[in-house]
């Protein structure tokens, strides 16, 4: 009787083991543009991973459809929210953004790269700080709040017009410190949970904590629109959030300790494709 | 504030004199991972340590384990082991070191410790973000830790 019901578990367990690993399938955006979305792992983790997968296969088939079609995806009228500040002119000098740079497709080639590290400021930049910088100094505009929805939508743009590029920031020469710095937090057990980054989305992606299917903790699809609050939600919320469900005391956005954390996990995803902006729970 | 001095009046009316040797977690003797000795002196309740491990509140074990005896709580996690069966595995005594400080008995355990107040890397105050404040106690005070071993040892099968 006894090992009857060990084998009716153990045959329980197994179903349950398979029912969360991440699904099998297949991203095609608009039905046209084929997506990368896992990969034979990068350096920066190819002693812990065979594979790096997005998120997007941790997620219900009904959230994977949203994403892949752009009338469904609520993050793309963020996105268009973004390409009208894109046009807008503001700041001492009258300039908007397509004044210099002229059509956001230009910038194809830039969310992939990022963070990265700026030879003239002689620091690594994120996304949110190189257009901060665009408006501060070029501009002669207000900086905009490192998470407020004027930048998200911006960062929205960004990655939309690089959707189906593969992630490729550099972590080594003058960066290399800053990934290390990244890479120490990730390995951190924070809080009075003393939970780290790599217990969760290293150790346990696939597997169930309470109602939540654990991701690798991708960034490649950021900013991501979450069902969960109706908005679009920038990389750092993220990690705070994250952070501060290990009753840790978090770090603010934009920190250092962010900036050198955005260029880690995005190197764990070298070679996934930008989706964002990406749809999740 | 005025919670935490209801919770103290509602504890000395509770336990009475039991509330004077109440082991503080600074003090618990593991030995081998296990604890021997009751934390409170008063027996554990093992329906309000069902209670505790299921609710996400409070113990939130469930998080990380399944418990077939808590069918009726949902979304229950896969982090850990399942928990059936799991009082004819370990000792009273073992269960007490493993809910009050698990990283005693399985070397850098990924389970929270519930009784323990020091040594954490930026504890905050709860859920907040906030840093932690005057107002930090450990995940589960000392009789729910004994109401949650009680519980477990009921999970023979
Ligand atoms: C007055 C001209 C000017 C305006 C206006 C301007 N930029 Fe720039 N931007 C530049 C120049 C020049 C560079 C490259 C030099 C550098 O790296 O600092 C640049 C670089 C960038 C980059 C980095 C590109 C890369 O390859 O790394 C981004 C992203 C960017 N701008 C976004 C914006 C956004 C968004 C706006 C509007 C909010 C904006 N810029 C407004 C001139 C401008
Ligand atoms: C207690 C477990 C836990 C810890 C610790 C944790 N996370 Fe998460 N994280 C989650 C859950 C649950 C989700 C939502 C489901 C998913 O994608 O994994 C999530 C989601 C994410 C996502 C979004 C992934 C996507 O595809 O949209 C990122 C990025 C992320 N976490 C990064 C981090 C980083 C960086 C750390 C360390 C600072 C961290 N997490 C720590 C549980 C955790
Ligand atoms: C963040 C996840 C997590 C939470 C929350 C958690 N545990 Fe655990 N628990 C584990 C892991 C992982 C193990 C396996 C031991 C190891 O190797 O670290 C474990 C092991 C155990 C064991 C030994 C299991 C066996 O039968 O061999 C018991 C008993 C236990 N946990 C009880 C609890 C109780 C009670 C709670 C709530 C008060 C709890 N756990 C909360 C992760 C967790």
């Amino acid at each position: 009787m006894k090992r009857l019901t060990a084998a009716l578990t153990a045959g329980l367990m197994a179903a349950s083991m398979v029912s969360a690993d991440p699904v099998d399938d297949t991203l095609v955006l608009n039905g046209e543009t084929t997506i990368v979305t896992r990969i034979k792992a990068p350096e920066a983790v190819a002693d812990v991973f065979d594979e790096v997968i997005s998120g997007w296969h941790f997620r219900e088939e009904e959230t994977r459809a949203m994403q892949a079609d752009d009338f469904d995806n609520p993050g793309m009228i963020f996105a268009e929210l973004g390409e009208d500040l894109w046009n807008t002119v503001e700041g001492s000098e009258d300039k908007s953004c397509a004044s210099c740079h002229e059509s956001p497709d230009n910038m194809a080639e830039v969310r992939p790269g990022y963070p990265k590290w700026n030879e003239d400021a002689g620091e690594v930049r994120t996304l949110e700080m190189q257009i901060n910088d665009c408006r501060e100094n070029r501009m002669g505009a207000e900086k905009w709040k490192y998470t407020g929805g004027d930048m998200v939508n911006m960062t929205a743009l960004l990655a939309s017009v690089s959707r189906g590029r593969p992630v490729n920031v550099a972590i080594d020469g003058p960066a290399q410190s800053t990934w290390e710095a990244g890479k120490e937090l990730y390995y951190t057990r924070f809080g009075q949970l003393e939970l780290s980054c790599a217990n969760c989305h290293e150790e346990n992606n696939g597997r169930m904590i309470r109602a939540d299917h654990l991701s690798q903790g991708q960034i490649n699809g950021f900013p991501v629109y979450r069902l969960k609050n109706a908005k679009l939600n920038a990389v750092h919320d993220r990690f705070k959030g994250c952070i501060r469900d290990t009753r840790a005391e978090t770090f603010e956005a934009g920190s250092p300790e962010f900036i050198a954390l955005e260029l880690y996990v995005a190197s764990r995803g070298n070679g996934l494709d930008v989706e964002g902006p990406a749809v999740r729970n | 504030m005025e919670r935490k001095f209801l919770m103290i009046l509602t504890l000395a009316a509770s336990t009475g004199a039991a509330f004077a040797t109440e082991i503080p977690p600074s003090d618990v003797i593991f030995t081998d991972g296990a604890v021997e000795a009751s934390l409170t002196g008063v027996a554990g309740d093992p329906e309000n340590g069902r209670l505790i491990v299921g609710d996400k509140g409070v113990g939130n074990c469930v998080a990380c384990h399944e418990i077939s005896d808590l069918a009726d709580v949902p979304f229950q996690g896969t982090v850990g082991p399942m928990l059936d069966g799991t009082g004819a595995r370990w000792s009273e005594a073992e269960l007490r070191g493993i809910v009050s400080n698990a990283k005693m008995m399985f070397d850098e355990s990924m389970m929270p410790s519930f009784y323990r107040v020091d040594g954490f890397t930026r504890p905050g105050n709860e859920y907040t973000g906030e840093a932690a404040d005057d107002s930090f106690a450990p995940l589960l005070d000392a009789q729910k830790v004994e109401d949650v071993v009680a519980y477990l040892t009921t999970l023979k099968e």
